[in-house]
């Protein structure tokens, strides 16, 4: 059944076009890099200004940049059609009376998004790696430390990196699966992950809240950074990942609780 | 048929032959806000029947078939499916079930071919070897295999509906749970569902069929139950229902004075509509009546006697029109 759901997923003209769409990012960074000449990302993001030096820093580039919207964006939409969308298209109850089993049915979508994390985090990875190298010289990578790596290590370290995005993403994913079970309409819980990821962001903003900060699951997303030290510090990264697993254990839970029971009347 | 017969129950299968009922449900209730939609409903539907579940519009039968599915949990009461109860047997018996309920629905951007593909893979016993086989079997059936390859979207209500019913047929069932089937049919259409059903009946399939439309489905059904207003208001074979109400004869004669008076004679009591007499025909036999209308000189045109329909005893159970009630 999940490779039916992969299947089924990745086949929609809807999500093609989203990836695509992700692809298309760090293309367009690149090559406004490029037209623009080295020297002018001074006050941009670190790794920007680095991307003329080493085409393979345009894939870090990328990732930070589609981290805080475009990226969450694409899982929200997944996530949030998971459930919602086969119980507005009213195709649920018939899974359900296949019988699908409702917990089964859940898991699979969830794996779906996961899996679905992951390819979204790695187009834009991959996509930015190919067109930076492409555009501009690859050599060894220079480490926010300022050592340098060999190109296989620094390729090897970008990798893990963007993992570390996608599991980033986990924690927005599992609120995204919760609100697409409370409602038949994909937009609407579309909707509410993309409200609480943007409340997320400006409370993380507000010093006067500082107490929480660490307790919201956008404060460490940039944590994977700390990949390119020459010796990695972990503690962010380690942070980050306790967080969204338990932003996941609470989200999948409350989904579960609430789907396994429902009245499904759609 | 040989198509789905080749699909093998699983070793933990239940054994669903040798329960004498289909379905039962007791004092099966639903309330949504107070209001009960389905109300103390006791069904027995046996084991090879062909059941109609018949009520107007809002009269509860939807909401009766989706807790039969488990798609809700009822307020009160219990439903079972060849004795296992629902929904905790969900994931053993519903495999046993096909269903259609309340209209078909699909997805509108694959095929009609690629939606049975779909639905399929999602649940036990959609074997991938067979499923090439036992979806071709399946829209041959519903008359679907030229439309096989058009996106859901470019389907009319009639092709929606017979998708619909493929799904339901996409294996070897021993109970079909079918809502409304017929829905935006044209009238050959719905010949051709009432064929499928009465071929599905003949094979030992038990078919629960609901409808709005009693003269559609009176001619195919063995069982019938009446739904009004959430209430059960009658159950029961149909032959059972309609010894329960008297047959009427009809006499279409030029002559219907001398033909009132002659059945009035032998002590019926008659009505005059149009060019015919009309009488319950209570315990007298036809022939006789027949014979002392034309030993009597009556210019029969036609004779005939006539059961009343499932609409005429609705009425006359609950004293009001088949109608919208909620």
């Amino acid at each position: 059944m999940l490779r039916a759901e992969l299947h089924h997923l990745f086949r929609r003209r809807r999500i093609i076009a989203l990836l695509i769409v992700l692809a298309l990012v760090p293309v367009a960074i690149v090559v406004a890099l490029k037209i623009a000449g080295p020297g002018d990302g001074g006050d941009g993001p670190t790794f920007l200004n680095q991307v003329t030096n080493n085409g393979v820093f345009a894939s870090l580039a990328a990732l930070l940049i589609t981290l805080p919207v475009f990226l969450p964006l694409a899982v929200a939409i997944v996530a949030g059609d998971a459930i919602a969308g086969e119980a507005g298209l009213g195709t649920l109850r018939y899974l359900l009376i296949r019988p699908a089993g409702r917990s089964r049915l859940l898991g699979v979508k969830a794996v779906t998004v996961i899996v679905f994390c992951a390819v979204a985090t790695l187009v834009v990875a991959v996509s930015g790696l190919i067109v930076g190298s492409i555009l501009f010289p690859v050599g060894r990578v220079t480490t926010l430390s300022g050592d340098t790596l060999s190109l296989a290590d620094g390729i090897w370290r970008i990798c893990v990196a963007a993992l570390l995005v996608a599991a980033s993403l986990l924690g927005l994913a599992a609120i995204s699966l919760f609100a697409s079970t409370m409602t038949d309409v994909s937009i609407g819980a579309i909707a509410a992950t993309l409200g609480i990821l943007i409340l997320s962001g400006i409370l993380d903003t507000i010093p006067q809240l500082a107490v929480i900060h660490p307790w919201l699951f956008t404060h460490n997303w940039l944590s994977f950074a700390d990949i390119m030290r020459t010796h990695i510090t972990w503690t962010a990264i380690r942070k980050n990942l306790g967080l969204q697993a338990a932003y996941i254990t609470v989200f999948a839970s409350a989904a579960w609780a609430r789907f396994t029971p429902s009245d499904v009347l759609a | 048929m040989k198509g789905l017969t080749e699909e093998r129950p699983a070793a933990s299968a239940p054994r669903l032959d040798d329960a004498e009922f289909a379905i039962t449900t007791d004092s099966l209730t639903k309330r949504f806000g107070g209001v009960a939609v389905v109300d103390q409903l006791d069904l027995r539907v046996p084991t090879g029947s062909v059941f109609g579940f018949l009520g107007p519009n809002g009269s509860g039968k939807t909401t009766t078939i989706r807790m039969l599915l488990g798609l809700i949990a009822p307020s009160e009461g219990s439903v079972n499916l060849f004795g296992h109860p629902m929904p905790a047997a969900t994931m053993e018996i519903l495999p046993a079930v096909g269903a259609l309920v309340e209209g078909p629905a699909c997805y509108p951007w694959l095929t009609g071919r690629q939606n049975l593909e779909r639905i399929d893979a999602a649940g036990p016993h959609g074997d991938a070897k067979t499923r090439p086989a036992r979806i071709d079997t399946a829209l041959e059936r519903v008359g679907l295999t030229g439309a096989q390859n058009k996106k859901y979207k470019a389907y009319s209500l009639g092709m929606r509906q017979r998708l619909g019913l493929a799904q339901a047929l996409l294996q070897q069932r021993r109970l079909l749970i079918l809502d409304e089937p017929t829905n935006g049919m044209d009238p050959p259409g719905t010949r051709e569902i009432r064929h499928l059903i009465r071929e599905l009946a003949a094979d030992g399939t038990t078919v629960f069929v609901s409808s709005h439309l009693l003269a559609e489905i009176e001619q195919v059904c063995t069982h019938v139950a009446m739904m009004r207003l959430g209430k059960l208001v009658t159950q029961g074979s149909l032959a059972a229902l309609q010894s329960a109400t008297t047959p009427r004869v009809h006499v279409h004669t030029a002559d219907t004075e001398l033909a009132t008076s002659v059945l009035r004679g032998i002590g019926l009591d008659t009505t005059l509509s149009d060019e015919a007499v009309v009488a319950d025909l209570g315990d007298h036999r036809p022939e006789d009546l027949c014979r002392q209308l034309v030993e009597a000189g009556v210019g029969i045109r036609e004779f005939a006697i006539q059961h009343p329909s499932l609409e005429d005893t609705f009425v006359k159970l609950t004293g009001e029109g088949f109608d919208v009630t909620r």
